[in-house]
């Protein structure tokens, strides 16, 4: 257990990212341990999208590394390796349940019974057969997010998975987190909502494309002296304006 | 690319359409409607006989280029391009799956609009009725993948329906429908040999007047090799990085 709390998920190092006349990211650093559940926390418009992109490989970057698993982001032998929830569901609305996730388990080449397995998982084995674009909001995300648990990949990238989910299903999900953490699965989850950090082993701050902190929970609340994460964010901020 | 992936892309794509029976429907009905308005309109002539083949090739080009350019813009602006291209599908799993399941569609749209125009229209080929078929098919494809190759370059579903007036017109204003080519200005008549719908037409006006495949073989394979083309340039456009 010891060195497998040294290995290192994702290493990113001076990555710059530029969407038309902004810099996004502006040599970013940051280390992601395996076997862990990583929180990137951040307002809208920190750039947490853009580094997950960045790590799954499907954004377009202007400076910088970003290792994952030890090789470059984006690289063919990953694909299988990395899930990656985008913050849209994005599944096919005009196909069931099953068919969507049949398709991806083609494409990732995961065993067939992977499809009930993934279902069972974000619990939606009863709309199985149901149209996806007859699914409320809340369920297409957990369809998405059962797309990207297919195949068991070892890291999991997930963009904002519990976004407008009610408090049961929050609760649910993040049990499934560290249930996938147990299991040995590293997980990036994203999220603006600062009362999800309680849930992660780690916790990443972001505001304008900056790192604000990279710290435990605990740490956080010690070293600002804060009662919750949104106070230690503020208070971060606020040191940093100073 | 792994044919095993570009199949089930294909599936895929069917089991889409086959959820959405309206569009099956438009897709076969419309050209023949359209086909039958003209039959009617020009009912005892010989125009439909004519010029019934070229028709039976170049409604099915537009149809297919619209439902393609449209579904694959969906497809990008969904976010499920994003995660395909995140995945170990190859871009010519993705491009050849569309062509693969369009082509599919395609076969059952020409086979029903050459029926149509037959046996209900009274439409009469002088030249080999199977070679039109082919060729209807061939330009249904063709329709398809320059529709995927159009909705690469198009970021918006504004711009995606009007990449067809863009990319078809004109061809079908140089492509001999409206005036022989060669009475065309030296200068269109070198455009129109550029623009590959020019071959279909020039495919089913001699397949009208009596000749067989053999004939128009060489119009047939420049056909396929736009069409492979369009395949080559609709992979190239994909891109796994994005801005």
């Amino acid at each position: 257990m010891g060195n497998e709390e040294l290995a290192t998920a994702v290493d990113v190092a001076g990555l710059t990212v530029r969407r038309g006349p902004h810099t996004v990211l502006d040599g970013l650093d940051l280390r992601i341990p395996a076997g862990r559940v990583v929180g990137l926390l951040g307002p809208s418009g920190a750039g947490k999208t853009t580094l997950l992109r960045a790590i799954v490989g499907v954004q377009q970057v202007h400076g910088g590394r970003v290792t994952v698993l030890g090789r470059p982001a984006g690289a063919p032998e990953l694909r299988r390796r990395v899930g990656y929830v985008t913050q849209a569901p994005s599944i096919y609305t005009d196909l069931t349940v099953t068919e969507n996730l049949r398709y991806f388990a083609t494409v990732l080449r995961a065993p067939s019974d992977d499809v009930d397995r993934v279902l069972d998982q974000v619990d939606l084995g009863r709309y199985a057969r149901t149209r996806a674009g007859d699914l409320s909001g809340g369920e297409r995300s957990r369809v998405s997010l059962a797309a990207a648990l297919l195949g068991a990949p070892e890291l999991l990238v997930l963009d904002e998975p519990t976004v407008g989910l009610d408090p049961v299903l929050r609760r649910d999900l993040w049990d499934l987190f560290g249930r996938l953490r147990d299991d040995g699965t590293s997980l990036l989850v994203s999220s603006h909502v600062m009362d999800e950090a309680s849930r992660c082993d780690r916790l990443l701050l972001m505001r304008d494309g900056a790192l604000v902190a990279d710290a435990t929970e605990a740490e956080l609340l010690a070293r600002t002296g804060a009662d919750d994460v949104e106070h230690a964010f503020l208070a971060l901020v606020e040191e940093g304006v100073r | 690319m792994t044919p095993a992936l570009t199949a089930a892309t294909a599936r895929r794509v069917l089991a889409q359409l086959r959820h959405d029976p309206r569009t099956i429907a438009l897709i076969v009905l419309l050209p023949c409607v359209l086909l039958g308005l003209i039959a009617w309109m020009f009912h005892g002539t010989p125009v439909l006989d004519q010029f019934g083949p070229i028709l039976v090739a170049l409604f099915p080009l537009i149809v297919m280029f619209l439902v393609t350019s449209v579904a694959t813009l969906r497809e990008r602006t969904s976010g499920t391009l994003e995660r395909l291209m995140a995945s170990p599908l190859g871009k010519g799993d993705f491009v050849g799956g569309y062509a693969l399941a369009f082509g599919v569609v395609a076969v059952v749209q020409a086979l029903v609009v050459t029926g149509f125009a037959v046996w209900v229209c009274g439409m009469d080929v002088h030249g080999s009725l199977g070679a039109v078929v082919l060729v209807a098919v061939l330009d249904a494809v063709l329709g398809c993948t320059l529709g995927l190759a159009a909705s690469a370059v198009a970021r918006t579903e504004f711009q995606a329906v009007q990449m067809m007036p863009l990319i078809v017109f004109p061809q079908l204003v140089v492509c001999g429908l409206l005036m022989p080519r060669d009475e065309m200005p030296t200068v269109l008549e070198w455009i129109s040999r550029a623009f590959p719908l020019t071959y279909g037409v020039d495919a089913m006006q001699h397949l009208a007047a009596g000749s067989s495949l053999g004939d128009v073989a060489g119009d047939v394979a420049v056909i396929v090799a736009f069409l492979a083309g369009a395949v080559v340039v609709g992979g190239l456009t994909l891109r796994r990085r994005t801005p």
